[in-house]
């Protein structure tokens, strides 16, 4: 028996799958109409599944529980959050600043969420890469993207 | 004879300049990413197909599959390069490529997977154009409840068969199968799990999943170990395997492709499990095992020559029965649907071009990719020794911009990073990924079947026990699984 469940793999996973069902078979339950086996409404097939997948959570988290296997190695949530808050800025600065300061956020953000941060060279890779992404996307592919929104369009 | 005046239609189709220009694109696109280490066919396929969204749909599939290739030889490149496997269909590569590459042998090796590939696609495009015709024709006489049995099938051997753990595999399935429900409902027209955002509407894009646990995952997996990176960056002299290599090669790579191309067929194994067990063959079956594992060139050959015959072979059920054996395939069979082509056995009627068009351009790839590779490979090696730091901003760059592009709005790409996200967590819970993509692929379409079935039926489910088909697949199911379980119980009680 290992009480302490916090990295214990198979526990966490099993909450993880037992919570997404129980999203499934609730919305679908609160939201849709079931209908029957032969007239099938929205909600059934989400149902069933749901319910599969909440009975696999037990198990697995029954299994974790008995064995008490360790998660291995670390968490690394700074590279996660980091790599996570740069996608989200491309996105952000992309719909509505255009490609030019949406690439330079990539680079700058995505980078600090590495092992060193050698500034010099993160500026070269963002200028050299951006340069390419500009050429494929506008030139190559003719995306209709802004360079920088209302200040500088190719095209 | 039919198939010869098929091939010759589908190399016409192929040999067009634009469709070539396509492949070859592809194919070195392809090899160019999955050199990169941790990045396989998957991602490559997945950060790469929004390029392909303003061809043609029969370009856009003869460059993604040439796409598909070359990661795979890229991948292999890697392993024998670098002792790190870019998917699982190589891990095998680099018990003896990389012994090879230590001892100065690097060019020969690469040199015979290469050939031994080609050797394995040439053998495996055959197939195709032998086997799919009649399995199409077969495939028309399934009515719903054989659909179903069938991708029910398809998804226990891929939950089964995954590397890791086969409960959460099977959790795993379930998870994607409920991702692809989400979206307009077909038959009432009722959003589902949209919770108020328009632009799930249309369900998540295939790139959104594909990008977001594979790439961002692995991206934060390698910045968050510590292990450094051992690279072979000696220069690579000769590529010219020796008159010995070549003899000692050629029966490992015929058994290769036989095992390769009967699995690639099989639902949920396909190339990765493959590769495994020639490995294995050949080690039984050689004179001297115990070279095995020391640079051995038949343990580069063989599983070389398996992974590409099962990359092949790959093709079939999804070409005839519009069915994926295995996660690539789920995401080629997306491709196909997003350009407005649902696959299954009216495709070779319906779009004569398309099918053998990309037949023979399989071939055509194979042959691009040792006339490509061999020179090239000096310029791969290069690759493999620019450092991570660099790299990685890079491959985030293209997953941005990739998900960006499919529909020009920023929300898949929010959605990208909460999916990379959870794929890190999931990694870290050693769940493997795989499964999901193929029960996301196949989702709506297994709920569609179900319904019509149930309704033809009038809601007796003993309809999927009472067609002798789909009693077949039923039962090839049931056989997956006990013959997974039956080996972990039997340890069970005997410890």
């Amino acid at each position: 028996m290992n009480f302490d469940l916090r990295n214990n793999k198979d526990f966490l996973a099993g909450l993880l799958f037992i919570a997404i069902g129980v999203i499934a078979v609730v919305v679908a339950a609160r939201d849709y109409p079931m209908g029957n086996a032969m007239r099938m409404g929205p909600a059934y097939f989400p149902t069933v599944l749901g319910g599969i997948l909440i009975l696999l959570g037990v198990w697995v988290a029954a299994r974790g529980i008995r064995a008490g296997e360790k998660l291995k190695g670390e968490w690394g949530w700074k590279p996660l959050l980091l790599v996570a808050l740069a996608i989200v800025l491309f996105g952000f600065l992309m719909s509505r600043f255009g490609l030019v300061p949406a690439l330079v956020a990539v680079f700058l953000v995505s980078a600090a969420g590495g092992r060193e941060f050698r500034l010099k060279e993160v500026l070269v890779l963002t200028a050299l890469m951006s340069a390419f992404a500009v050429v494929v996307l506008l030139y190559v592919l003719k995306m209709p993207y802004p360079l920088i929104a209302g200040v500088l369009w190719i095209s | 004879m039919d198939i010869l005046s098929n091939l010759a239609f589908g190399f016409g189709v192929a040999f067009s300049l634009q469709n070539l220009g396509y492949c070859f694109a592809g194919v070195l696109l392809g090899t160019l990413i999955g050199v990169l280490p941790g990045i396989g066919p998957l991602v490559a396929i997945g950060m790469l197909f929004p390029l392909t969204f303003t061809l043609p749909p029969v370009a856009a599939l003869i460059m993604l599959a040439g796409i598909y290739y070359g990661a795979q030889y890229g991948g292999s490149t890697t392993s024998i390069l670098v002792n790190l496997p870019g998917e699982t269909a190589s891990a095998v590569t680099c018990l003896d490529g990389y012994q090879m590459a230590r001892r100065g042998r690097a060019g020969p090796a690469l040199a015979v997977a290469a050939l031994a590939s080609f050797f394995a696609g040439c053998v495996g495009t055959l197939l195709i154009a032998l086997a799919g015709p009649p399995l199409a024709e077969m495939a028309l006489m399934f009515g719903a409840a054989e659909y179903f049995s069938l991708m029910l099938m398809a998804l226990v051997a891929a939950a089964v068969l995954t590397s890791g753990d086969m409960v959460k595999g099977f959790c795993m399935v379930v998870v994607g199968l409920l991702l692809g429900l989400v979206g307009t409902d077909v038959n009432s027209g009722m959003p589902r799990y949209t919770f108020g955002v328009m632009e799930l509407y249309d369900g998540i894009g295939f790139t959104v999943i594909v990008v977001g646990l594979f790439a961002i995952s692995e991206v934060v997996s390698n910045l968050a170990s510590r292990e450094p990176r051992e690279v072979f960056t000696r220069k690579i002299s000769n590529l010219l395997p020796t008159r010995q290599d070549i003899r000692d090669s050629c029966w490992p790579t015929v058994r290769g492709t036989a095992v390769g191309s009967v699995f690639g067929v099989l639902p949920g194994t396909g190339p990765a499990l493959s590769s495994f067990v020639t490995y294995m063959l050949e080690k039984k079956i050689a004179k001297d095992p115990s070279r095995f594992g020391k640079g051995a060139i038949e343990g580069v050959a063989a599983p070389e020559a398996a992974n590409n015959a099962a990359a092949q072979t790959n093709f079939i059920p999804m070409l005839t029965l519009g069915i994926p054996s295995s996660a690539i395939m789920a995401l080629m069979m997306g491709a196909m649907i997003v350009h407005g082509i649902s696959p299954g056995p009216q495709v070779m009627t319906s779009n004569p071009e398309l099918f053998w068009g990309i037949i023979a351009s399989m071939w055509i790839g194979n042959l691009l990719l040792v006339v490509l590779n061999l020179p090239l490979v000096g310029v791969w090696a290069s690759l493999l020794r620019v450092p991570y730091r660099w790299l990685f901003p890079s491959i985030i760059m293209f997953c941005c911009v990739g998900n960006y592009a499919v529909n020009n709005n920023a929300v898949d790409v929010y959605l990208c990073a909460l999916v990379g996200a959870i794929g890190y967590i999931l990694v870290r819970l050693e769940c493997e990924p795989a499964p999901l993509i193929l029960g996301f692929v196949l989702g709506p379409l297994m709920e569609e079947y179900l319904r019509r079935a149930m309704l033809l039926s009038r809601g007796d489910p003993s309809v999927f026990f009472t067609r002798p088909m789909s009693l077949a697949f039923v039962l090839g199911s049931v056989l997956i699984l006990a013959v997974m379980i039956a080996p972990a119980l039997r340890e069970k009680r005997g410890g």
